[in-house]
């Protein structure tokens, strides 16, 4: 299973951000094998609407499961527009990624 | 003549120069018009008490998007720039709100499924002031895009007269969209340190746009000499002084002008207007 975390940095060891929309980088990393591919964030920067722009990217790059900090509003919209399972969640990434298996 | 009215920093008597200079100029017989382009926080109405003749709402086209004839090629998505429409695992969702009303998404999709459709954000209200003819917009709350209600305002400019701008705090879109096209940018700033480096940005702003500046500096015998010092080095004629006066302040919070509770001061916003109109066509 494919799963995009919202993270302060570009390693498994990172943590996840406390925020979506304007985290710095996304992970995307398959549950199963621990591979993963470490993307910036295209919309930390934008004034306005960062977490649905976010959203399309994690679609993009096909996360079935989102884990960040909290959601703002329209980050939620769109995800549930999309179909995607989201998790609050705090801590080291691969930590957070291995709770999602268990 | 088109004036603006601006300042970096809010709270410092952009709309407290706009409606008195307003009021005097009208009393001294100049024909004056007044626009309110604070349109998050209009608030000339207040001291002026309009009365508003008609209002008319101002509109953006977005894009909607019919399900029956998406093909979810994504088109849309991949130009838009502000997440506004976004291609999701077999729907397309529009976040009004965020769109900038560019039409690329409608012109771009092969499918033709997107259609533009008006949206309401705001409105302008027309009417006068005890002979100043008055137009404010207003942004409808929750609304992220003020420009668009500011440049519809701008475009009730009038050809004659004197036009006076309550222009928007900062220095940012909507401080653009508010004094371009103007003949001079009236700047009103505290003599204090935030005072002067929200003046200093707006000051920035107004050399990039190519329009003449000068000083009102408001609450004057606040803080200290930076602004003055400021204006010398740069090169800025400080215009006029409205002094640190409590019976200012009390005139405010009933919603008086400044000119009716002091009355000396009459005179200085006209001194304002001549020195400003001796800058615009010596």
């Amino acid at each position: 299973m494919k799963i995009g975390v919202a993270a302060t940095g570009d390693s498994l060891d990172a943590e996840v951000s406390a925020q979506f929309g304007r985290c710095p980088w996304f992970l995307i990393v398959d549950s199963d094998t621990m591979d993963f591919e470490a993307a910036e964030n295209p919309a930390q920067d934008l004034s306005h609407g960062a977490g649905p722009a976010a959203v399309q990217e994690l679609v993009n790059r096909k996360a079935e499961v989102v884990l960040a900090g909290r959601y703002g509003p329209k980050a939620e919209q769109a995800l549930q527009a999309a179909g995607l399972r989201f998790v609050e969640a705090a801590g080291k990434v691969r930590d957070v990624v291995a709770a999602q298996k268990a | 003549m088109i004036v603006a009215v601006a300042s970096g920093k809010g709270g410092t008597g952009k709309t407290t120069v706009a409606a008195n200079l307003a009021v005097a100029l009208r009393q001294a017989g100049r024909q004056v018009q007044l626009l309110d382009s604070d349109v998050e926080e209009p608030n000339c109405h207040l001291l002026l008490d309009p009365e508003i003749q008609q209002s008319s709402p101002v509109t953006v086209p977005v894009p909607v998007v019919d399900p029956q004839r998406c093909r979810h090629h994504g088109e849309c998505a991949r130009l838009c720039r502000y997440g506004a429409i976004l291609c999701l695992n077999g729907r397309t969702q529009v976040f009004p709100e965020l769109c900038h009303a560019c039409g690329g998404c409608a012109l771009l999709c092969p499918e033709k499924a997107i259609e533009e459709q008006p949206r309401e954000i705001g409105c302008l209200d027309q009417g006068d002031a005890g002979g100043v003819s008055f137009v404010q917009g207003r942004l409808k709350v929750g609304e992220p895009r003020a420009v668009p209600v500011i440049e519809a305002l701008r475009q009730r400019t009038a050809r004659d007269g004197i036009v006076l701008i309550d222009a928007p705090p900062g220095a940012s879109c909507p401080v653009m969209a508010a004094i371009k096209a103007c003949d001079f940018v009236c700047l009103v700033a505290e003599s204090t340190p935030f005072g002067l480096h929200d003046l200093d940005l707006t000051v920035a702003l107004t050399r990039a746009l190519g329009l003449p500046t000068g000083v009102v500096v408001n609450r004057a015998g606040l803080g200290d000499d930076r602004v003055y010092r400021y204006c010398q080095k740069e090169d800025i004629p400080v215009l006029a002084q409205i002094p640190d006066d409590r019976r200012l302040a009390a005139a405010q919070a009933e919603g008086r002008l400044a000119i009716h509770a002091v009355p000396d001061l009459r005179d200085a916003f006209l001194s304002l207007a001549e020195a400003i109109e001796q800058r615009v066509a010596p």
